[in-house]
This record gives structure tokens, sequence and C-alpha cells, in this order.
């Protein structure tokens, strides 16, 4: 399995505050990675670094290395334009912008010059059906994003995501705002999509992330605890701090 | 005495205080349309002013109020949205951007007759625009600049940063996150600040005493050359609004029907007002509707 992003010593630092402290980590290119770890413990701070969403957070300084394809993201010439296209994120809190359901999914693709109506029409069904709502919308598509509920709208932001065609999607939380059918809904769809793309996703919930991921890393205090396969880590972890997080012993 | 009657009290005397307001409120609306109402006809409202006789109207007043509005929008609405723009999207919380806004906030407490007498030497003397459409314009500019600027940035403020960060994550820039998304979900907002500040514009006089002038030539409305000094177009003819024309008649007017037609001028005013307010209303109410698809 060839890796398409990896980490070295990476940290992160709020003022003088170091919030990562050198974490080195790889990525497959395909497959579903869960970042899990008590609050605070740097893992959503790490997601964001992947595709410099930190960068527009006022006081931080970030040392170290991400590559993605073998370049480094952080270098000067990186475009975070072109970047956050092939890295895209979906978050906590479901956003889809106050237009309608088409116009949400094929913003991306307008920005980037597409105006042929058959090639969005396309790239919109393509995407809701990947995102698992095309069934309960497609009769609705120019209906505003925003009537829908929260677990569909979040369903319309990852179709918004795959419609850009990225290698990578983040998910910070994308289901802890989300009732239990709707995360269903949403696990499903991430199962279906971890052959095509790298899925990372960074959840409180560790049921959920022994039962879609294929890895699993647990951060704590800034630091890369332990990464390994999702078994390994929930039936046979290497470290003390692992095994007292997943039996629930602190958290 | 316990919390409970306490409670009931207090209740009573902020409920007793709320009356109050909208007692006065609707006495004083009442008292001018009552006087003006009956005053207001088609002649009126069309026909200019006479400065001897009775039977004078307020036409071109009343052009010149909306003219006068519209130049005014034109020219601080792209300053104020830039601006608005720049504090929220752009400036980071250092010195400066506190020093902007407290200048902002000095700048939208200044009595508008200071601002009309600023107006006076600066765009009529300095810059020799004269009594002018034009000097009345930039001295409502002025005066409208830190309200409506205070009212777009809240606008954009309201915008939750998700949106903001949905646009980043799509590797839209900044400018485009801002021009794309930003404006676009507030926009509800920002067009209820302009058409409030609209009807703050439009009420106006203090500030155009000095600077529109006090005097309303006769125009020729079959002449829509701007260039020409009687086309109502024309944005260095002297022009009265209607707000100055009513301080005018009350303060110097010597038509045997000055009471009558300060009365109607009043009425239309207050209508107008009262309008733009309920305008503001329905649209943001409905852009809002239309954004949140509720």
């Amino acid at each position: 399995m060839s890796t398409i992003l990896t980490t070295e010593n990476l940290s992160l630092f709020y003022g003088k505050k170091e919030a990562l402290k050198g974490v080195n980590m790889s990525f497959d290119k395909t497959g579903i990675t869960a970042l899990i770890g008590p609050s605070g413990c740097g893992k959503s701070t790490f997601l964001r670094c992947l595709n410099r969403m930190n960068d527009l957070i006022p006081g931080v300084t970030i040392t170290g290395k991400v590559e993605f394809n073998q370049a480094d993201i952080y270098a000067p010439t990186t475009d975070t334009v072109k970047l956050r296209k092939e890295i895209g994120m979906v978050f906590q809190q479901p956003n889809p912008f106050p237009f309608s359901i088409y116009e949400n999914v094929v913003y991306g693709l307008r920005l980037a010059g597409v105006r042929d109506k058959e090639r969005l029409d396309a790239a919109v069904e393509k995407s809701l059906k990947q995102a698992a709502i095309w069934d309960e919308v497609k009769d609705r598509l120019h209906v505003n994003a925003l009537a829908l509920s929260g677990g569909q709208q979040q369903r319309v932001c990852i179709a918004r995501v795959l419609a850009v065609e990225p290698d990578i999607i983040l998910l910070d939380e994308a289901t802890s705002a989300l009732d239990p059918i709707s995360s269903h809904m949403i696990e499903m769809t991430l199962l279906n999509l971890r052959h095509d793309y790298t899925i990372i996703t960074v959840t409180h919930n560790m049921q959920q992330a022994s039962r879609i991921s294929d890895r699993t890393a647990f951060f704590l205090n800034g630091e890369l605890i332990e990464a390994n396969d999702t078994k390994q880590i929930f039936m046979n972890p290497v470290r003390q701090e692992t095994n007292d997080y997943i039996s629930g012993r602190f958290g | 005495m316990n919390a409970k009657r306490v409670d009931k009290i207090a209740t009573g005397v902020l409920y007793a205080i709320a009356a109050l307001v909208v007692i006065i409120l609707v006495a004083l609306l009442g008292y001018i349309l009552v006087q003006g109402v009956p005053e207001i006809s088609w002649h009126f409202l069309t026909s200019p002013a006479l400065s001897f006789e009775a039977g004078g109207g307020i036409g071109i007043q009343l052009f010149n109020s909306f003219y006068l509005l519209f130049l005014a929008l034109l020219i601080s609405l792209p300053i104020s949205l830039g601006a608005g723009i720049y504090l929220n999207e752009y400036a980071g919380q250092n010195t400066i951007t506190g020093l902007i806004r407290t200048t902002i906030e000095i700048l939208s407490s200044l009595p508008s007759v200071v601002v009309g007498l600023f107006g006076y030497l600066f765009f009529v003397v300095q810059f020799k625009l004269g009594f002018s459409i034009l000097s009345g314009a930039f001295a409502l500019t002025v005066f409208n600049l830190p309200i409506l600027t205070r009212s777009i940035e809240e606008a954009l403020a309201n915008i939750s940063d998700n949106q903001r960060e949905a646009g980043y994550a799509l590797g839209l820039s900044r400018w485009e996150t801002v021009t794309k998304i930003v404006v676009p979900a507030a926009l509800p907002s920002i067009i209820t600040g302009v058409v409030l500040s609209a009807g703050r514009i439009f009420g106006e006089a203090a500030a155009l005493i000095y600077t529109a002038g006090q005097s309303a030539p006769a125009l020729n409305f079959s002449d829509w050359n701007p260039f020409n000094i009687s086309s109502p177009l024309s944005p260095l003819r002297p022009a009265e609004t209607l707000a100055v024309h009513i301080w005018k008649i009350n303060s110097e007017g010597i038509m045997p029907d000055a009471k009558a037609v300060s009365a109607g001028a009043s009425a239309v005013l207050i209508i107008a007002v009262l309008l733009f307010n309920f305008l503001a209303r329905w649209l943001g109410k409905r852009l809002y509707k239309h954004l949140t698809a509720e």
C-alpha cells in the first residue's frame, strides 16, 4: 500500500503553548484512519494541520513537515487554494451555504470555472449518490440546503467536498452533532468511500472508531501515543495509556 | 417582600414604561398625520412651492429629497461596504483597528449641524461646489458613513465562522469567501441597514441647510441632461429638500398658508420615513426567509 501523506516531527504552538509535540505519522492511499483521544489532546489540531486550516488562526506557529504526494505542504510555494481542493474537509457543525442543494454541491466546480451544465448535473448526481443522500433530495435539488435536517445537511456537505474530487477527506467530529440514525448513515457513506479515498476522521465515539476505521491513532496531551491497525489498538494496545483510554479509565 | 411580589411589581413597572414609549410615539405620529394628511393632494405633491401666495406645493422639494438620497447612497454604500468588509474580514484586533473603530464611533455621534457646517466650509467653500446637490450628498455621506459602516460590519460579524471555514476548506481564497459566501449570506441585514439609514438621510435637515442650500429653483422636468442647470438631474444646482423646507417655512415662511404647507410636508416626510422602515423590515424578512428556506 503506497503512502499519500506523511508528517514528520510536526509541532504546533499557540503562542508559547505547545499543542502538538513532534508527531510522526503516515497515511495510506485508501482506507479510514480514526484519530481518538480525550478533549484537548491535539487530534483536531493535528487534523487541521493537514490542509493548513490552522494558518487562519492568529498566533499559531507550526514546525516540522507535512508531505502530501512527496511535496511539503508548508513550503512557501504551496498554493493553499489548490491544496484544499485536493484535501477536503467536513466539520463538526454541518455548514452548507445558504443556497440551494444543487448550488452547494457545484460550488467548488463553479469556482474552478466549470460552466458546462451537463457536467455539473452529472457531478451533482454522482456526489450526492456517493454521499448516500441522492434518493432523499433528488426531487428537490433547488430547495435551500438549510431546509434539510442536520444529518442531511452534513451529507450535502460531504457531497460538496466529493464534487471537487479530492484525494483526501478530513472529518472533524463530523457526526458528533447528529442523532444516531444520521450518524449511522454517515458511517455507511464513509465505508463506501474508503476504497477510493484517504479518509481521516477525528472522533470522540470509540465504538465508531472501532466500527469503521482501518487504522486508529491515539493522541494524548499533544503527543501521538500509538498508531496501529484498529483491531490491534482495541484488542491489544502496546501502551498503558492507550489501554486506559479505550477501557474508559480516563478521558 | 418576597421575590415573587418583587417580580410582579418589576414586570408592571416595565410594562408601564413600554406603554409610555408607545403612547408618546403614537401621539406624536398621530398629531402630525391628523394635522397634515388632509393637506396632501396630488397638486400638493407635484406643484412647486410658492413664496408669497397660498396654494404652493412641495413637488421640487420632494424630488430633491429623493435625488439627494440616491446620490448620498451611491457614494456612501460602496465606501461603507469596503470599510465594513475590511474591519470585519481583514483587519485583526490591534491598535490601528481600535483607533478606526473609535473614530467611527465619534463620527457617528457628531451633531448633524456640525457635519453641515463642516460640509459648508469643506465642500461649498474650499472645493467651490457652492450650495449644490453634490455638496449636500457629500455632507450626507459624512453623516451616513459611520452608521452604515457599523451596521454592515455587524451584519458580517453575525455570519458564523462555520461558513467561512466551509469556504476555505473548499479552496476558496479569502476574497472569494467574502464576496461569494459571507456578503450574500449577510445581504438581508445589509439591506435592512441600508434602507434604515436611507430613512435617516431622508429626514435630515441640519446637515443640508448649509450645503444643499435653502432654495429650490424651478426645474424643467422635460430636460434630463445633467449638465443643464435647470435639469432635475443637475448635481450642481441648489436643492432645498423636504426637511429643510419644513424648517424654513416654520422659521421664516411668509406665505399665508404656511401652517398648512408645513403640516402637509411634515406628514409626507413622516410617511416616507415610515415607509422606509416598513420596507426595510419586509425586505429583510423576505430575503432572510429566502436564504434560510424557513
